[in-house]
């Protein structure tokens, strides 16, 4: 086989890592290079660098230092039954990419990830090595999030955390038994062993910087972890289940859902279609629901249908409003912040400027809808000075109203 | 006119900023005008190069130039830390009434100091929305800006060109700084350039597109990235557009690659699904329909010479499947599989080990005959990998209507067509690999490797065979045995 060019390999290695969801660069200790011999900064906010038409933002270089692959994952497209191009980086190769694309500003760092060739540890190895080469030799400050193998050495996985800001471990699939038919050479108790080791890693680490102030920081920005949607019969209260557990207990900073994608060569275990790409989205917005505006995941539970499925036609807040309309309309001058979280089409923001605003007046409709996105959409929730919803919460055919058109959902 | 002279509308202030983007100078100026008790509408802020408002026009004639002295004991000028925070960056806009409407905003906070908290207000809306605006031009400057690498005397210049939409270059000059203190950096723009040589950060006035280097290697390889990591399954146009509108396109390399990319993307999806489809859908429900769609497969070039495609003999149930790499010159002739002299030696050598043919499925990987013509000799050519690959298709719509418990790979070929990857026979021969479907693969070697060898390594690799032959002969007796227990015990 003719050897591959630098550009073959980072197209292969870029094809095998696009169903990762995560870019974010956000949330990590801030740096620069002021001082330093290097490049790179990181300011708290992470900085979407370019988007992809599938709107996905391109933050990090997002790479696998090689496709191949021990495993046999169905759902992944570098399994080793799959019949893909495999190409393979060295450390050096991928550092040097993230260095030349950094000093362009193309990128925020580097996300890295791998298949593993011979054994979990000689692959950690390797992902540890093209971190160390950036930050020890190119003295770069800029954003490092490893994948980290689960099976791997403990102090392979530690010397990952001194050199990323971000470390994560893909617990796959929301149930173990979809993981032991889909990834026969995967183990839930081991992933799930591996997030609790890195929580515990995370927590030290931070402890020891409040005492010492030169304590080596240990993934500044947290553990993270992904879960594939679609490609087993998981219903969405059971991944929502799944996910705040998660949160509960290896205190991730992130739990990604990604759509399963059709993927070349699939394996004939796979559904062939993707599962609609708004039913991540209804995930992510659940998810949301339960970090920032205060629902217990049984709360998100009871939004869904009777398999447990979130509508796709409206948004998971909504659907849950609709089933609960006698804990409606609230008040928009008197209603406690919690409640005013609880009204379809009022955000985080929208509900601190009320709050601020009401202060100084009376609220009218007028100036609600001055302060929120869709005012048609929140209204029938709502109590203001001029307004009461009279009986259009009671209505049966609200959510026929309040349900945006089905053919904009989809582009095709 | 004639009112303007009238002294009890007082006098007009004009103020000339000397910058666009000074905001330490309005607010020494507003603080002092403030102070005065100058109303907003007894002041102009007049643009640097601007020519003002109507008030400003036919030179200064009713506006002061020079600013009111304020009394030695004004009270001094207090405003909420969120109102700093916001004309800091507002003053950033492009809106020409930008100094004015803060000056309003400063204006109306002394006498109601809480205001900045009344979202609803239409002052503090405006200046809340310009705020938004800036910040959103400086983010985006943060993340557009592309450097392109030149080569000068003093080592690599990276140089950008850049087109804000406000008054926000020289606010975001840290920001780079900081990045890439250990850089050589020029980010050139329309409203004024900045240059970081590692020390000291230098300002010229406007530059033009030209001005710019027009290229860099390494875009290639950028624009690679942007291609392959852009999943054609999940087309998104609208939240791109939204993200990174289309008047940020010309100034990023990567960009060019969109109109193609949105324009293929269905068809990539499509053809992903239909790879996928073509397993479910197409797949022959019988051994007859796969017969006949082996003789009109031409998925790879071998059919294109002519040979016969040589189906696989066997009933369907039986226990064993015997799969070889190809037919060979007799196969091809007689159209059976193994009948030829490696089938020869496989007969005996099944013989020995007590395997019946007869009750065993026997195919091969590779459907049709692949030789070169030597005169008038045909001679066997090894199928690639990709041939293989393309013809496990079939391997597989076979191996599902038969279902045997045990398959029995003969050479290397053979066992890439059940397992997509290139094995190798001394590592994976003498134990059973498991397949999905609870099934069992058993690779040894091919026969007619063995017609090739001669002496002791002859001798040598026979017993291998057999011995791989008698192992896979004991475990279908257990796996036999197995079963009949279990329909007993059920």
């Amino acid at each position: 086989m003719s050897q591959q060019t630098l550009r073959q390999k980072l197209e292969i290695l870029a094809d095998a890592a696009k169903y990762d969801a995560s870019c974010a660069s956000s949330g990590t200790s801030k740096k620069n290079s002021l001082g330093g011999k290097g490049i790179g900064s990181t300011e708290g906010m992470g900085i979407c660098h370019a988007y992809a038409p599938d709107g996905r933002c391109i933050s990090l270089l997002k790479v696998l230092l090689t496709n191949h692959c021990i495993f046999d994952c169905h759902y992944c497209i570098n399994r080793k039954s799959s019949n893909v191009r495999r190409a393979r980086f060295t450390p050096q190769e991928v550092a040097d990419l993230t260095i030349n694309f950094y000093k362009r500003n193309y990128i925020e760092g580097l996300f890295l990830s791998s298949g593993i060739i011979k054994s979990s540890n000689h692959t950690m190895e390797l992902l540890v090595e093209a971190a160390r080469i950036l930050r020890e030799e190119y003295d770069f400050r800029g954003y490092i999030h490893l994948k980290t193998i689960p099976e791997a050495d403990p102090g392979l996985i530690h010397q990952a955390g001194l050199y990323a800001d971000r470390v994560s471990i893909n617990v796959e699939l929301p149930t173990t038994s979809g993981l032991s038919r889909l990834a026969p050479d995967k183990d839930a108790v081991q992933i799930e062993g591996a997030l609790a080791k890195t929580k515990s890693r995370i927590i030290e680490a931070k402890d020891e910087r409040k005492r010492f102030k030169h304590a080596p920081r240990f993934a500044p920005a947290g553990q993270s972890t992904q879960m594939i949607v679609g490609a087993d019969d998981a219903s969405d209260a059971d991944i929502v289940g799944k996910a705040s557990n998660l949160y509960g207990n290896f205190g991730l900073r992130r739990v990604y859902y990604s759509a399963f994608s059709p993927i070349p060569d699939a394996s004939a275990v796979l559904p062939l279609k993707r599962p609609p790409l708004m039913r991540e989205h209804r995930l992510y917005q659940s998810d949301w629901l339960m970090r920032f505006y205060g629902y217990a995941p049984g709360e998100v539970a009871q939004a869904t249908d009777t398999h447990g499925n979130l509508p796709l036609d409206i948004d998971p807040k909504l659907a849950w409003a609709l089933k609960f309309r006698g804990q409606f309309p609230v008040d928009v001058n008197r209603a406690a912040k919690e409640q005013l979280l609880r009204v379809p089409g009022l955000g985080t923001t929208a509900v601190g400027r009320i709050l601020a605003a009401r202060r100084h007046r009376t609220l009218r409709l007028d100036d609600v809808a001055k302060l929120t996105q869709s005012i048609a959409k929140v209204r029938p929730f709502l109590v203001a000075l001029d307004w009461r919803p009279s009986t259009l919460t009671d209505r049966a055919d609200l959510r026929a109203l309040l349900a945006p058109k089905q053919e904009q959902l989809e582009l095709f | 006119m004639v009112a303007m002279q009238n002294v009890s509308l007082g006098v007009h202030h004009v103020v000339h900023m000397p910058q666009p983007d000074d905001f330490a100078f309005w607010r020494e100026h507003a603080r002092t005008l403030i102070q005065c008790d100058v109303p907003p509408d007894r002041v102009s802020w007049v643009e640097p190069g601007g020519t003002g408002d109507l008030f400003a026009h036919g030179g200064n004639a009713h506006g002061e130039k020079r600013l009111p002295v304020p009394d030695k004991d004004a009270p001094p000028v207090r405003v909420s830390k969120r109102f700093m925070r916001l004309a800091k960056n507002a003053i950033l806009h492009s809106d020409t009434s930008r100094f004015a409407q803060l000056y309003l905003l400063l204006w109306k906070l002394q006498s109601n100091p809480r205001m900045m908290e009344d979202k609803a207000d239409p002052d503090v809306r405006k200046v809340e929305e310009w705020d938004k605006s800036v910040r959103r031009d400086s983010h985006k400057m943060h993340a557009f800006v592309r450097f392109r690498e030149v080569e000068s005397d003093e080592g690599k210049h990276y140089v950008a060109w850049f087109e804000p939409d406000h008054h926000i270059v020289r606010a975001n000059a840290g920001f780079f700084k900081r990045r890439f203190a250990n850089m050589k950096w020029s980010i050139l723009t329309p409203r004024g350039c900045i240059h970081w040589d590692g020390e000291v950060m230098r300002e010229s006035g406007p530059a033009q597109r030209s001005d710019a280097p027009s290229d860099d290697p390494t875009e290639d390889l950028w624009k690679s990235y942007y291609a392959s990591t852009f999943n054609p399954a999940r087309l998104k146009v609208g939240a791109m557009m939204s993200e990174m509108p289309k008047k940020y396109w010309k100034n990023m390399p990567e960009a060019e690659l969109i109109p193609d990319l949105i324009a293929s993307a269905q068809a990539r999806e499509a053809g992903m699904v239909s790879a996928g489809e073509r397993e479910e859908r197409l797949r022959p429900q019988n051994l007859a329909e796969v017969s006949d769609a082996i003789s009109a497969c031409r998925d790879c070039p071998i059919a294109e010479c002519g040979p016969r495609a040589v189906m696989g003999e066997g009933a369907i149930g039986s226990p064993l499947m015997i799969i070889g790499e190809q037919p060979g010159d007799q196969e091809d002739l007689s159209g059976k599989p193994f009948v030829g002299p490696a089938g020869q030696l496989l007969d005996e050598c099944l013989e020995a080990a007590k395997i019946d043919r007869s009750a065993a499925y026997v195919t091969n990987a590779v459907k049709h005959f692949k030789y070169v013509l030597r005169g008038k000799r045909r001679i066997h050519q090894s199928p690639t990998a990709k041939e293989t690959d393309t013809c496990r298709w079939w391997l597989e719509a076979e191996r599902a209507i038969v279902q045997p418990r045990i398959i029995l790979a003969l050479g290397a070929s053979a066992a890439r067509g059940l397992l997509g990857k290139t094995v190798s026979i001394s590592q994976a021969r003498g134990a059973p690999i498991p397949l999905e479907d609870g099934s069992e693969l058993w690779v040894t070697a091919h026969p007619a490797y063995l017609l090739r060898l001669e002496g002791e390594a002859r001798k040598e690799q026979g017993a291998l065979f057999a011995h791989d032959l008698s192992a896979v002969r004991a475990r279908m007796s257990a796996l036999t045995m197995q079963s009949s227990y279990h329909s007993q015990i059920a």
